[in-house]
């Protein structure tokens, strides 16, 4: 019998090949639970989670709350805009007295690199990184890999290139990780400006011209412009990003193989990506969103069992 | 450690085709009929004799499923291992179907408690039966016993009953192995 390696999943980082497997093993029993007439299962039923979002989200936190739900755990919401924080409490404080409540697990998004690191060096309970700045998104990398390899039958050997915003992308990061972890090879390709100066030290290739990346990959994970992480301008005009680095229909026919997309939300139609390609057969965005809720039911149940009773 | 044989393969031969004959006396053409192992041990039986009502009583349209019941246990976080799931197999509906779940030992019944909350995911059945193999006598947790057994058998707390599989452990057969 195995569990996973760590007490919480702060990112990809922390986690072995091992665990990886277990977590998507344990995903595939998920996945066909949530797809019975009845999706639900009792495991968790003694298990309390908070959902501590500090930073805006749609997907990740409905994914989140609908794996927690489908488990039986007792679920608590917290969005920083309604709360004390705004009052100057810490976030240790915050927590802490969020915990006082006999919480379990908390699966929290924050706009800082490392607060998942940090609070769990300094809370008694099991930490879930929901996505930490530009930093780590470990679920959103899980569910990716899970994807590929639920449509490309494995990832090991796989060649990935992830296109856009690599800069601000807290995905790009964690998807490199669990890529290499798996034995695939990385690319990044997007605007100069966009790419950090060392990412080469990753071991992952660099490339700026978007079409000899997407005719040297099987899978294109296409990232969306982070407007709202940028403090100056990385590139002349949305226009001009949308004609060197937005992937339409035209682009993929002229490759010599059929290559998958992937995006992982929001997307900005017509920038990164033309309508006609998201919603095209080579698209497995909608597949990434269900797989979403089987990967974190795997996640919360594998950190789960490890909590003492 | 100790064992000692309880049943050989021609015995368990033997109670395979008295079990398909008595499932036949009930279930007749098992038109509203639906097998279901459960996993992780109870599928090779259940398969066993989906395999021999097919091919020596001639029964058609048997519905066989295997049902995991992990995710439904009453020790989750009770014990120091992750609880590992297995595959469930039921690509039908259990609404007003008469069901006969399938396992290899029948100990506490725990493991039956779970899997009568765990099918209710698939639908509202008419009936739910149990047959076992090994029924181990007075070592119950919960009111719940066969309606089919293979051998009733009376296991002290420190002996374990093991049940092997040709497909699996290369041959049938039933020890009680002193742990």
């Amino acid at each position: 019998m195995s569990e996973l390696s760590v007490n919480h999943l702060l990112g990809i980082k922390y986690l072995n090949k091992k665990d990886i497997q277990l977590i998507f093993e344990t995903a595939d029993h998920f996945k066909e639970v949530i797809n019975r007439p009845i999706k639900k299962v009792p495991s968790l039923r003694d298990i309390t989670i908070a959902n501590l979002f500090f930073e805006n989200s749609t997907r990740t936190k409905l994914s989140f709350e609908l794996a927690e739900k489908r488990l039986s755990a007792d679920v608590i919401n917290f969005s920083s805009a309604q709360s004390s924080v705004k009052k100057g409490e810490t976030l240790i404080d915050t927590v802490n007295n969020i915990l006082s409540m006999k919480v379990d697990m908390v699966v929290m998004r924050h706009p800082n690199p490392g607060a998942g690191v940090f609070l769990s060096k300094h809370v008694k309970a099991s930490i879930i990184n929901a996505g930490d700045g530009a930093h780590e998104h470990p679920t959103q990398a899980l569910l990716d890999s899970y994807s590929i390899r639920e449509k490309l039958g494995e990832v090991a050997g796989k060649k990935v290139v992830i296109v856009g915003d690599i800069l601000h992308s807290r995905v790009a990061l964690s998807n490199i990780f669990a890529l290499q972890l798996q034995g695939a090879q990385v690319m990044v390709c997007g605007p100069k400006t966009l790419i950090p100066k060392y990412i080469d030290k990753l071991g992952v290739k660099v490339e700026t011209n978007l079409n000899k990346a997407l005719n040297w990959c099987d899978v294109a994970n296409m990232l969306r412009v982070q407007n709202e992480r940028m403090d100056i301008s990385y590139f002349p005009s949305t226009r001009e990003y949308t004609q060197q680095f937005g992937v339409n229909r035209e682009l993929l026919d002229s490759l010599d193989k059929e290559i998958t997309i992937m995006h992982p939300g929001p997307i900005n139609r017509g920038v990164e990506i033309t309508s006609d390609v998201a919603d095209s057969k080579q698209s497995i965005i909608l597949d990434q969103v269900q797989n979403g809720v089987a990967i974190r039911m795997a996640v919360i149940y594998l950190l789960a069992s490890k909590i003492k009773q | 450690m100790s064992q000692k044989v309880l049943l050989n393969a021609k015995e368990v031969n033997i109670i395979l085709h008295r079990l398909a004959c008595q499932l036949i006396e009930k279930h007749n053409d098992f038109s509203n009929t639906v097998l279901i192992g459960l996993q992780p041990r109870g599928v090779f039986l259940a398969d066993r004799l989906a395999k021999i009502l097919k091919e020596d009583y001639k029964v058609k349209n048997i519905k066989l499923g295997h049902l995991d019941i992990t995710f439904f246990r009453d020790d989750f976080r009770r014990g120091e291992k992750t609880l590992e799931a297995n595959t469930t197999k039921i690509n039908f509906l259990v609404e007003d179907k008469n069901i006969v779940f399938i396992d290899d030992v029948l100990h506490t019944g725990r493991s039956i408690r779970a899997a009568l909350t765990a099918i209710q995911s698939f639908g509202r059945p008419n009936e739910i039966e149990l047959l076992t193999l090994i029924d181990r006598r007075f070592s119950r947790h919960l009111p719940i016993q066969p309606n089919y057994r293979g051998r009733q058998v009376d296991v002290i707390n420190n002996e374990k009953v093991k049940v092997n599989w040709k497909e699996r452990d290369n041959e049938d057969s039933v020890y009680l192995i002193e742990k």
